[in-house]
């Protein structure tokens, strides 16, 4: 099937795949510049920023489904990109409540991660990104060794929290987070084969 | 000492005047596809700069609320949560369009001497339509000012000569699925209701709102008649009513039976009962910036001078 040359890959597949999930990042720093962000700012900013780090998750979990299904082994390569824009966009998330929505108040945000079930949820969601993320290069692959591997299965703990984040934190309609939840299953079972061989 | 002077430019530092402008041609293409993209998918292009809407003629200004600042009228009217036309906050201004509010009637029952029923004509001319500005919380802890036009609810409740079995007041939302596009999904129990007691309905900042900045209610702020109360939480001052009843029990409302821990039947205003989701101690006035600190919320909304009276002995952490 469909395989691009090594150089392709890295000279123009990659910064394509790397620009374009940039963009949403810069739409909406322009949209904030420009006062385009609606009455409450704070709150567009919170909700776009967890729908991309949600998208670049599942997007990062897909890769392996697809490259089983379609034959696409250099799929692979932009795993960890893709990881780690999630992380981006999980960091933006996690910095505007904190710093703009909480007004870095220290107390207020301990209550509301102790006393507020889907914030306590998403922010081990996050703790385990910031893991992932910071053993993310070669040198910590290395030297990890297998366990490398081990650490980063648990992004689809990750993942379940924050599908449990979403879900506690609507009001009534719960059609949007139970289908991601539904794609998150299917991305499970399309990895079943390979999740048993380790 | 050392003077620097400039330099010449090598002309071939110097950018042709065609690629410059290919450049400009470039980052400005680039510049509106981005504010495209970026406002088809905030989708928050609908604002109106200015107040439309048809005007309400002889609206009589009061002195209630006159130190208090208005929120813009794009942001009071384009940040809505009427679940009828759509959960999201831009979902009722965009869905709402073509939703009918004439003729409309108010059917009046229940433990009342006279019920019956009032059309909005009657409403709008048998009642001094009257400005009165309120502080509007939301239980999500986002705030905003109103400049609303109405008549105190008592004065339309006393025509119906409510008896003295008549303990509380339930309201009721046109059930309507073709028009209300979010009614054809179960999100909450059609149609919505809500409900105050007797003494609650019958004071006098609580308010029956036919418009806002002096014209007819938009669709989306709840045409053509709601509820204000404000000293209680927003979801208390439900819309498009077509439905008042007497009754000597406490009335069933949609959010209080939909998550009972949540959301109480009184929901008055208070600082100190924490919803499970939001701390209620600080909200957010909307069209205040990215940059905007949180306000502390006050108890009944700074209205306890006014309505404290109504819950003398009554335990607010547990009536919440």
């Amino acid at each position: 099937m469909l395989q691009p040359s090594p150089l392709i890959i890295s000279r123009v597949l990659k910064p394509l795949v790397f620009f374009s999930s940039l963009l949403p990042f810069l739409l909406l720093l322009s949209a904030a510049l420009n006062d385009n962000l609606g009455a409450d700012p704070i709150k567009t900013l919170t909700l776009e920023t967890g729908d991309l780090g949600l998208y670049f998750l599942l997007f990062t979990l897909a890769l392996t489904p697809l490259r089983n299904l379609l034959g696409l082994t250099w799929l692979i390569r932009f795993r960890r990109m893709l990881g780690l824009f999630a992380f981006f966009y999980a960091c933006l998330h996690m910095l505007i409540y904190f710093v703009l929505d909480q007004g870095l108040i220290l107390e207020a945000m301990i209550e509301d991660i102790v006393e507020r079930p889907y914030i306590t949820v998403g922010f081990s969601a996050f703790v385990i990104l910031l893991l992932l993320a910071m053993t993310s290069f070669k040198a910590a692959q290395r030297k990890l060794g297998k366990n490398w591997k081990k650490l980063h299965k648990s992004v689809f703990v990750a993942m379940a929290l924050v599908i449990l984040h979403y879900i506690w934190l609507v009001k009534a309609d719960l059609l949007l987070p139970l289908t991601y939840l539904s794609v998150y299953l299917l991305l499970l079972l399309g990895r079943l084969p390979s999740l048993s061989k380790t | 000492m050392i003077i620097k002077t400039k330099k010449a430019i090598p002309s071939s530092d110097i950018t042709d005047q065609a690629v410059w402008e290919q450049r400009r041609t470039f980052i400005k293409s680039a510049a509106l596809l981005g504010s495209g993209i970026a406002s088809w998918h905030i989708s928050l292009n609908s604002y109106a700069e200015d107040i439309t809407g048809k005007a309400l003629p002889d609206v009589q200004k009061t002195t209630i609320g006159n130190k208090l600042t208005p929120t813009a009228f794009k942001h009071v009217t384009s940040y809505n949560n009427f679940y009828e036309f759509g959960v999201n906050k831009g979902d009722p201004i965009e869905n709402s369009k073509d939703f009918q509010t004439r003729p409309w009637t108010i059917k009046v029952s229940g433990e009342c001497e006279a019920p019956g029923e009032i059309g909005i004509e009657d409403i709008l001319a048998g009642f001094t339509q009257e400005e009165r500005i309120y502080r509007f919380r939301c239980v999500e802890a986002w705030a905003m000012v109103v400049p609303w036009n109405g008549f105190s609810l008592g004065d339309l409740l006393k025509r119906f000569k409510p008896t003295s079995k008549a303990k509380y007041v339930a309201f009721q939302t046109l059930n309507d699925p073709e028009q209300m596009p979010g009614q054809k999904r179960n999100i909450l129990d059609w149609p919505y209701r809500e409900g105050l007691t007797i003494e609650e309905a019958m004071h006098p900042l609580t308010m029956l709102s036919t418009g806002l900045y002096g014209v007819e209610l938009p669709n989306q702020n709840g045409a053509p008649v709601r509820l204000v109360v404000p000293w209680k939480y927003g979801f208390k001052s439900i819309k498009s009513i077509v439905g008042i009843h007497f009754t000597d029990t406490m009335p069933y409302t949609t959010w209080s039976d939909m998550a009972a821990d949540e959301y109480g039947f009184y929901a008055n205003v208070n600082p100190d009962v924490s919803h499970p989701r939001w701390s209620q101690k600080y909200h957010r006035q909307l069209g205040a910036g990215v940059f905007a600190r949180k306000q502390p919320t006050e108890l009944f909304n700074g209205y306890a001078d006014e309505v404290a009276s109504l819950y003398s002995g009554l335990d607010l952490k547990k009536n919440y």
